[in-house]
């Protein structure tokens, strides 16, 4: 097994804040991997740096070989990158299945002239898109909900949508911030559940941001824990559970 | 009134109604002007709603598909009314009138330049700053065309030849339609789309952004030229101050009023918007109180406009209208 996502010695600075200071950590293909940490922790912040919303002040994050600090957004979605928001950011004037479609259209190949002429080759690949995404929200049980606006949707499937969308990029890497966030506690077992369907069904290594304990510690292959902007552990469930640095991070230090 | 409705519910869903509807108009816009069916004046009317759904649909890709705002689509209008009258008052008088489409083609084709050329510098701006600087724009294309004393300056040009007739301003009716429906039910049409939605989330699912506002500019600014050029070869005499603000106001009244994001709406707005303007020549002065005022309360009442993000079926593709049936 190798490493799928390096993120190398990386520093974000806003002004004089250093919300990110020389964090480096790397993600195994085929692992479900959590970061962890308190809240301003750092965790969304190296989520937008990874998936070029914001550029690195220094250090460098290679993905499958290749360097992605620097590329714009798009292109990183395109090499494989799939990821959702802390607040779901769907296109919620859309229906459901104009959202995954988006999504979906990277692998469409048509040129504007093609589509402003309506050619054959464009036809085809609509009607590609089109079955395709289908059969991508029926997987997701989102299938009888593909003509509703996104944005109707209840806040559970809401978020559920938001991970077919970015499966319909085909990414190999899937970054999740906060998946469980306003969920109950059985709504959260539900979607442990879910994300290893996800995980095994696609072939996707999972990257993802939880205050959840119960959903990290029973889905994670190995977790890196961030206080501060800087990373404070790394390591299986079992030895993050007994860190006594994490414990501090979370609960503050006795005052002896 | 319930009755009128179904009626037009009908008519939408009939697969026939529209080339029947569209074959009966053309040959409609060669018979009324060879037999003198309607007057000259109606005949005007006609052609100004032609021309206005050019320019309402043109710039409802840009304001209400892509959710900017553009308010320089004057200039792009008049780039396209200059390089055309260009072509056939200096360069090629003796062009034969079948062939009006090419110098109509080479003005949008200038326009979408100037598109293409404001999207690219100012790609990073939203909004109001984007707003601004089509503002710019529309000054500079103003001030450059006076100063220039080939194409007359301030006093514009004269004896440009009558060569827009009802037939070529319902063809370019269709066209622009038909290419606009194209793009907007296309991948480019969705990313357009999702940036109007969450520029962000648009590019975390590998829209291209910087690419889609290119297009949308481009294409819009080419209809706005195609506008242009058909109304300098009505009107037969154009001038730099023809193509000012209030120029780019109507065709935000047109957007607004008819709706935003949708092609149908386009049309409708154009429609009333030229038949009201006409009707309230009449009025002198109280004209310019009366379109403000159904501006303000179309923006308090409803800010979307008549059609507001809703499409008749007949401006959907096949394969889109056969889904949302199913």
């Amino acid at each position: 097994m190798s490493a799928l996502l390096e993120v190398r010695n990386v520093s974000r600075h806003f002004g004089g804040l250093k919300a990110i200071s020389e964090c480096g950590f790397s993600v195994t293909e085929g692992h479900a991997h959590g970061i962890i940490g308190p809240n301003g922790a750092g965790k969304t912040t190296l989520f937008n740096l990874i998936t070029g919303i914001y550029k690195p002040t220094s250090g460098e994050i290679v993905f499958a070989g290749d360097r992605l600090d620097g590329l714009r957004p798009s292109r990183i979605a395109l090499k494989g990158i799939g990821r959702t928001f802390q607040n779901i950011r769907l296109f919620k004037q859309l229906t459901v299945l104009e959202n995954v479609r988006i999504a979906y259209d990277s692998q469409l190949h048509y040129s504007p002239l093609e589509a402003l002429l309506t050619l054959p080759r464009m036809g085809r690949n609509e009607a590609e898109s089109i079955a395709k995404s289908s059969a991508l929200l029926e997987a997701f049980g989102l299938g009888a909900l593909s003509e509703s606006l996104a944005g109707d949707l209840p806040y559970g499937l809401q978020r559920k949508l938001e991970i077919a969308r970015a499966i319909a990029l085909n990414p190999r890497l899937l970054l999740l911030d906060e998946p469980a966030a306003g969920l109950n506690s059985g709504e959260t077992a539900a979607l442990t559940e879910f994300l290893r369907w996800v995980r095994t069904e696609y072939k996707v290594t999972l990257l993802l941001i939880e205050h959840h304990m119960h959903l990290v510690m029973g889905l994670c292959d190995r977790i890196t824990v961030l206080d501060f902007g800087q990373k404070i552990a790394e390591g299986t469930p079992e030895e993050i559970r007994g860190n006594k640095r994490v414990i501090e991070a979370y609960l503050g230090a006795d005052e002896e | 009134m319930a009755a009128m409705a179904a009626f037009f519910k009908k008519l939408g869903a009939n697969r026939y109604a529209l080339p029947v509807l569209l074959a009966v108009g053309f040959v409609l816009s060669l018979v009324i002007p060879q037999y003198g069916l309607l007057n000259g004046y109606v005949q005007f009317v006609l052609i100004m709603i032609g021309i206005n759904i050019i320019l309402s649909a043109s710039l409802n890709l840009v304001n209400g598909y892509m959710g900017e705002f553009s308010v320089g689509h004057a200039g792009f209008m008049s780039l396209g009314a200059y390089a055309s009258a260009v072509l056939t008052v200096k360069l090629l008088p003796d062009l034969p009138d079948a062939f009006f489409f090419l110098p109509v083609i080479v003005g949008g084709l200038v326009a979408a330049l100037a598109g293409f050329l404001l999207a690219l510098l100012s790609f990073k701006t939203r909004g109001d700053y984007l707003a601004i600087i089509t503002l710019a724009f529309l000054m500079i294309v103003k001030s450059a065309l006076e100063n220039i004393p080939y194409v007359g300056g301030p006093r514009g040009m004269l004896g440009i030849p009558k060569l827009t007739t009802m037939a070529w301003a319902f063809f370019w009716v269709v066209v622009t339609i038909w290419v606009l429906r194209n793009l907007l039910y296309s991948k480019f049409g969705r990313a357009i789309a999702a940036i109007r939605e969450d520029e962000i989330a648009a590019n975390s699912m590998g829209v291209r952004v910087r690419e889609a506002k290119i297009l949308a500019f481009s294409v819009s600014a080419f209809f706005a030229g195609v506008a242009g050029a058909l109304l300098a070869h009505l009107l037969v005499f154009i001038n730099p101050s023809s193509f000012d603000i209030l120029k780019s106001t109507e065709m935000l009244v047109m957007v607004y009023l008819g709706g935003i994001g949708s092609l149908a709406g386009s049309i409708l707005g154009a429609v009333i918007y030229t038949l009201l303007s006409n009707w309230l020549q009449d009025f002198g002065t109280w004209r310019m109180v009366i379109m403000p005022l159904i501006l303000v309360l179309l923006m308090l009442f409803r800010p979307k406009g008549i059609m507001g993000f809703r499409e008749l079926p007949w401006f959907l593709p096949k394969r889109e209208a056969r889904r949302k049936d199913s």
